[in-house]
């Protein structure tokens, strides 16, 4: 379970570190000729594990975080951060306190059942709800960004609860 | 740039006196080959009228050299098959086919049990204009009840076929006909996290396939400006929403609200000049606000902690229907645009209600309703607040009238997969279209095209 969600957040992590994302916008009637400028996103490899280096504290702590998890999972229709997720915010809070000029980026995320707009707002409940716990553990306002992509992101497809409740989630990621 | 279009017809015969499936008619739209490959949509009828008309539309006559440049009569014929009100005779069953109305033999038609008939030419005009000429009649009585000339250039004929669809449909229904009308929607391929998103724009047929816009993050929300010029929509292409107005004819983009935070369900007011939308702040209070597009003024309309979303405008303007949680879970409310304290709740039946679309006449509301475990579309009367469920899907969201009131488009799903499906206000006729691969959603129909 646990390498699932890592490879999943390794590979929006590849995913999220592509080229440009400005769409490509085609006048009405000239044609749909649409070329493919950031259709691939995923380049070749990650590039950011160097191995047979020296780990500095900082990444050692990163790996941790990483081992410990790096998404929090919610109840249907809930944004409470379940009993089995606050060992992990907790860390996540120790290592920004720790590391100040760290930005975190919590992505909020719904499943698909219901309204696309008020599962934005769902997806926005659980990213303050994480954000919420950062700041009550002594991370700074100006570390924590949020953004809410409702069910527009899922991470697993399908349309039963096991796909669901992979869905209902906050991602944390560190960007550079 | 037109594509090839194939149109399979696989006709089960009518069956006239039964309750249930009166016929379908699949039509396959293959659009522009190769760069919308994915995104052909396929039409079919998934439940007609028991008592559809039956109407013969005789292929058009063409008084120039050569082929036709194009047939007129098959546009109408589907046009009016689509709308599940009528049953065009098939043309292999014609005996005859006049293109004036002096040539009918209204005997004849009267045998084919067909009660109305159109006939009509296409008239070369020089170069690349041309007339269509139509008459439609009465088989019974032999009574002429309608008759135009229309002129069009060869690129257009397509649109004048709709419009004399348009035409016929209202004179035997008395609802203007909604054939000339465009859908946009969003479509979505492959698989997470690697997925692709485009907003397209088509003909209300599913023909002339054009993306608008096309992006490796999430588009959502789109919407049409009420000149139908443009589309508002939400792209998350800088890794956060922000609301984007995309004139059609020049692609010419703005960005109209990147604050910090959501921004999102953009509508339009009546007149075109304000932006009702959702914003959160930075503590994620997710409010309803309205936005002046020439001054940028911003005013905030509800002031509940809850999630406050998904306006939409009253005809004259004064009033917003939203999506609110404030109750506990999400119900539609009210509030009047100058004086944001004065608010109603409008739905109490049921534990989910949310994202209303005003009908064109203001007295209806469509939302997504939660009925027993599924969510479906319903129509909320705004006088009665009665509740009536239209669809019958499991996920059914994304509700759009279309503008002449008598159709509803929304989203659904099909063995897993996104589609977008039509029901007509009563019920009786529900049509699919699907794409070949990949899903699409949030379909919104165009209001009607500029005379």
């Amino acid at each position: 379970m646990r390498m699932t969600q890592l490879i999943l957040v390794l590979a929006s992590a590849i995913a999220l570190a592509g080229c440009p994302k400005r769409p490509t916008t085609v006048p009405e009637g000239a044609g749909a000729s649409v070329g493919n400028q950031g259709a691939a996103t995923a380049g070749a490899g990650g590039g950011s594990v160097q191995t047979g280096e020296q780990l500095t504290a900082e990444q050692a702590a990163l790996r941790e975080l990483e081992r410990l998890g790096m998404i929090i999972y919610f109840d249907y229709d809930r944004a409470e951060i379940k009993p089995e997720y606050v060992s992990v915010v907790a860390a996540h809070a120790r290592f920004l306190n720790g590391n100040a000029s760290r930005k975190v980026r919590l992505e909020g995320h719904a499943d698909e059942r219901g309204s696309r707009e008020y599962n934005i707002g769902l997806g926005e409940r659980r990213a303050q709800a994480v954000r919420r716990a950062l700041l009550l553990q002594g991370v700074t306002e100006a570390q924590i960004t949020t953004v809410s992509y409702g069910e527009e992101r899922p991470a697993a497809a399908g349309n039963d609860e096991a796909a669901y409740s992979r869905n209902r989630r906050v991602q944390i990621g560190y960007g550079q | 740039m037109l594509g090839t279009v194939t149109i399979a017809t696989t006709e089960k015969r009518r069956m006239k006196h039964t309750m249930s499936t009166v016929y379908r008619w699949l039509l396959t739209l293959v659009l522009f080959a190769a760069p919308l490959a994915n995104a052909q949509l396929v039409v079919e009828i998934t439940r007609g009228q028991a008592n559809a008309i039956p109407i013969a539309v005789v292929p058009f006559g063409w008084e120039g050299a050569g082929t036709a440049p194009f047939d007129v009569a098959q546009i109408i014929a589907g046009d009016l098959a689509r709308s599940g009100r009528f049953a065009p005779l098939e043309r292999r069953d014609m005996i005859d086919r006049p293109t004036a109305g002096s040539q009918i033999k209204f005997q004849d038609w009267r045998y084919l049990k067909s009660d109305y008939i159109a006939v009509g030419k296409l008239v070369p005009g020089g170069g690349d204009q041309h007339a269509v000429e139509y008459e439609l009649f009465n088989v019974l009585n032999g009574q002429r009840l309608a008759g135009q000339r229309v002129p069009s250039s060869t690129a257009g004929l397509r649109a004048t076929a709709h419009r004399v669809a348009d035409q016929i449909f209202e004179q035997l229904t008395g609802i203007p006909g909604a054939f000339s009308t465009r859908i946009a929607f969003i479509s979505m391929d492959g698989t997470p996290p690697q997925q692709r998103y485009k907003l397209i724009v088509a003909d209300a047929d599913g023909e002339n396939q054009q993306i608008i816009a096309d992006s490796a993050e999430p588009m959502m929300s789109p919407i049409w400006s009420p000149d139908g010029q443009s589309l508002a929509y939400v792209s998350f292409e800088s890794r956060t929403a922000a609301i984007y107005v995309q004139a059609l004819r020049s692609g010419e983009r703005t960005r109209v609200s990147a604050r910090a935070g959501i921004n999102g369900a953009p509508a339009w007011s009546p007149d075109g000049t304000m932006l009702a939308l959702t914003l959160s702040r930075k503590d994620g209070d997710l409010d309803v606000y309205t936005l002046s597009l020439a001054t940028q003024v911003l005013t905030r309309m509800t002031f509940d902690a809850g999630i406050d979303t998904e306006p939409v405008w009253s005809l004259d303007g004064k009033k917003l229907y939203f999506t609110s949680d404030r109750s506990g879970n999400p119900q539609i409310y009210e509030v009047e645009v100058d004086n944001s304290s004065k608010l109603r709740r409008i739905t109490f039946e049921g534990s989910y209600n949310a994202r209303p679309r005003l009908s064109p006449d203001g007295k209806q509301l469509a939302v997504v309703h939660l009925d027993n475990g599924n969510y479906r579309i319903a129509i909320v009367d705004l006088g009665s607040r009665a509740v009536r469920v239209l669809s019958q899907g499991k996920q059914d969201e994304s509700p759009s009238f279309a503008p002449n009131g008598a159709t509803l488009i929304y989203a659904t799903q099909d063995r897993g997969r996104g589609v977008l499906a039509t029901v007509s206000i009563d019920g009786r006729v529900t049509q699919r279209l699907a794409a070949r691969s990949g899903d699409v959603r949030e379909p919104v129909w165009s209001p009607f095209p500029a005379r």
